[in-house]
């Protein structure tokens, strides 16, 4: 058996029990004589290393063990847990609230966060909380969090600490120090991104989290952090990431039945023939003259811009460079 | 993954006493664990109980054919509280869940939450964590998940960005994902007669018909442990040298290799099924990306460039 041998686990279940059977503190002798298992110890020493790793072992798994006195005559600490603290409280889940949080079982993608969640499940189960897994059917939602920074950012984020750390501006660029006080994570087209205020830069960002390295420190006091009220932690993303915002507009012809993903984003205003050949007037707004070109100049002699000249002139400026840089093989291991 | 064992065995009892009569296999599903596993897990809590561990002190359980049930519990009533942990998990997918336009009923999903924070005490903090997803998305979220609702067929209008062509096509929802920050609907797709990913950024136009979705036995629903975006075999590789200011393209398709360059670029060996669509690509990039291999392909750019130049 892995982790917990058969013996040991016995034992703890037996500890559980007892600790949340008693009002009284437990001296440390007293659960040594009254559990079974901690007999077989054949020292002092034995007894209390035992018991000392049975303690953290439940502390880890969230078991509440108080530790404590009963009256000014017990001589030494006792122990006991209290049950209120221990049980999980009663919920009484619709059953479309409770395909919803099957739904949230599975979402995760990734170790860390699913075998969380799945731990939770089984608990929901045990206090008799219907949870199919298979409900929701027809809607898979996944979101994938393996960035080794996800985890402490998210935890930094539900304490309200600040953290700091090294990011990378662009995947080849130097790493800088960063102190934040972090608001939320975002996942956005698939990647995820931390949303805060820049104690250095003084301002609200937003980091890519693939490019926050770790460890990822966390300082100062729970709570401290509070985002902005009614903050639109996508939007801020959506924003920072995001196409650039509409700045004009242009006229681009397209060939017939070309360019179909340009006219998606653009408004067909009639017919037009160019050079001779026929084809459509097509309106763009232009986001930032840098992307809209890429995105006309990838069709070539499909398309001509009528308006402005500057993006004209952009467009062909692209047409001449990838000429250029394409007249010849590159040899290998040249650049 | 096998579940630590303590924590399941302080979870047993009350998920007995919950489920009186439970199928031994029904239980070993639900905790994730194969039905030996669960038997010994059975046998061994059978030997735990309260100090005096008489036998009205014992976890005590009978079982009748292949169902068990608890007849003494030992004062192990109720499971364990979710640890900050485990909450966190399962809160923040339920507000992720929420924060999806039209995947799930947002209100169900409120008041589901609502419910667990106050059973594990105390809410924590809101809107950690969100999933944000396009305009374009929203709007055919919400027509897609009607249709897998009433169980009908749809006829989509769907731009193939790999060949950029938009056709018509009569399909049988079968899922609605949300796969790497995006949405997708699982059909089988009558005219390729196969299951296809319909990116939903890229369907124009929904109609639902009257006649039901039928997808056949043999549409099988996609593999998604391995991430969308598997090698296939009709598929080409293509090497380019991207230099810095080309080197985001690297990131935002799926590429197999880099190998970053000392200017800040960096050589991506990625995969494509379409050569116009390639070409495309680095036309638009104007020199900023440069095709190593295949020369085929180089060519090709070379000839669209000045193509474009004579016409312009």
């Amino acid at each position: 058996m892995p982790g917990v041998s058969s013996a040991r686990a016995e034992r703890l279940v037996n500890l559980v029990l007892c600790l949340l059977s008693t009002r009284q503190y437990l001296s440390a002798d007293r659960i040594r004589t009254t559990v079974p298992g901690y007999a077989d110890a054949p020292t002092d020493e034995a007894f209390f290393r035992m018991f000392e790793r049975d303690k953290a072992e439940l502390r880890d798994l969230g078991v509440p063990l108080e530790t404590g006195r009963l009256s000014a005559f017990d001589a030494v600490d006792g122990y006991r847990i209290a049950r209120h603290d221990y049980e999980l409280g009663d919920i009484d889940l619709a059953p479309d609230e409770a395909a919803a949080v099957a739904l949230a079982g599975r979402l995760w993608d990734g170790p860390e966060l699913a075998g969380a969640a799945h731990r939770a499940l089984v608990k929901l189960r045990a206090a008799g909380v219907e949870v199919d897994e298979r409900a929701g059917a027809g809607v898979e939602p996944r979101v994938r969090a393996t960035e080794p920074a996800f985890a402490p950012l998210l935890a930094a984020v539900q304490t309200g600490r600040v953290v700091t750390f090294t990011h990378r501006p662009h995947p080849s660029a130097e790493p800088r120090l960063r102190t934040v006080e972090p608001w939320g994570v975002v996942s956005w087209r698939g990647r995820w991104y931390l949303v805060g205020h820049d104690r250095d830069r003084d301002d609200v960002r937003c980091f890519r989290v693939s490019r926050i390295g770790v460890p990822v420190e966390a300082s100062g006091p729970a709570g401290k952090v509070v985002a902005l009220a009614g903050v639109d932690l996508v939007g801020l993303v959506r924003r920072s990431a995001g196409p650039p915002p509409v700045t004009g507009s242009a006229r681009v012809w397209v060939a017939s039945g070309r360019a179909l993903g340009l006219r998606r984003v653009g408004r067909v205003l009639g017919p037009r023939a160019h050079d001779g050949r026929p084809g459509e007037e097509l309106e763009l707004e232009l986001r930032g003259r840098e992307t809209v070109a890429r995105w006309v100049a990838g069709h070539g002699p499909d398309v001509a811009v009528l308006d402005p000249p500057e993006l004209a002139a952009a467009v062909g400026r692209i047409w001449a460079a990838a000429a250029a840089a394409h007249i010849e093989p590159v040899p290998v291991g040249g650049s | 993954m096998t579940a630590p064992r303590l924590p399941r065995l302080l979870s047993l009892v009350p998920y007995l006493l919950a489920h009186p009569g439970v199928r031994v296999a029904q239980a070993a599903a639900d905790f994730g664990v194969g039905e030996k596993q669960l038997r010994r897990d059975l046998e061994l809590l059978w030997m735990c109980g309260l100090p005096g561990y008489g036998p009205g002190d014992l976890v005590d359980l009978s079982f009748t054919g292949d169902t068990v049930t608890v007849t003494e519990d030992a004062g192990m009533r109720r499971p364990l509280r979710l640890t900050t942990a485990e909450a966190t998990a399962l809160l923040v997918a339920l507000r992720a869940l929420a924060e999806v336009p039209g995947m799930v009923d947002t209100e169900v999903v409120r008041r589901a939450v609502a419910k667990i924070e106050a059973a594990v005490g105390g809410a924590d903090r809101p809107a950690a964590v969100a999933v944000g997803i396009g305009a374009r998305e929203e709007a055919a979220t919400g027509a897609v998940r009607a249709a897998l609702d009433s169980g009908r067929a749809l006829r989509i209008r769907y731009y193939t960005a790999s060949r950029d062509v938009v056709a018509d096509r009569t399909v049988d929802p079968m899922r609605l994902l949300l796969v790497e920050g995006r949405g997708y609907l699982e059909a089988w797709c009558r005219s390729a007669e196969a299951v296809r990913l319909f990116r939903l950024d890229r369907i124009d136009r929904v109609e639902e018909l009257t006649e039901p979705a039928a997808p056949p036995p043999s549409a099988l629903p996609t593999d998604l442990s391995a991430g969308l975006f598997r090698p296939a075999p009709e598929q080409r590789v293509a090497v380019l040298r991207l230099n810095a200011q080309a080197r985001w393209v690297g990131e935002y398709y799926p590429v197999d290799e880099v190998v970053e360059q000392d200017d800040g670029g960096a050589d991506v060996r990625m995969r494509f099924t379409d050569d116009a669509w390639m070409v495309r690509l680095v036309l638009g990039l104007g020199g900023r990306a440069r095709v190593l291999e295949p020369d085929s392909l180089r060519a090709a750019v070379l000839d669209r460039a000045r193509q474009a130049i004579a016409a312009s």
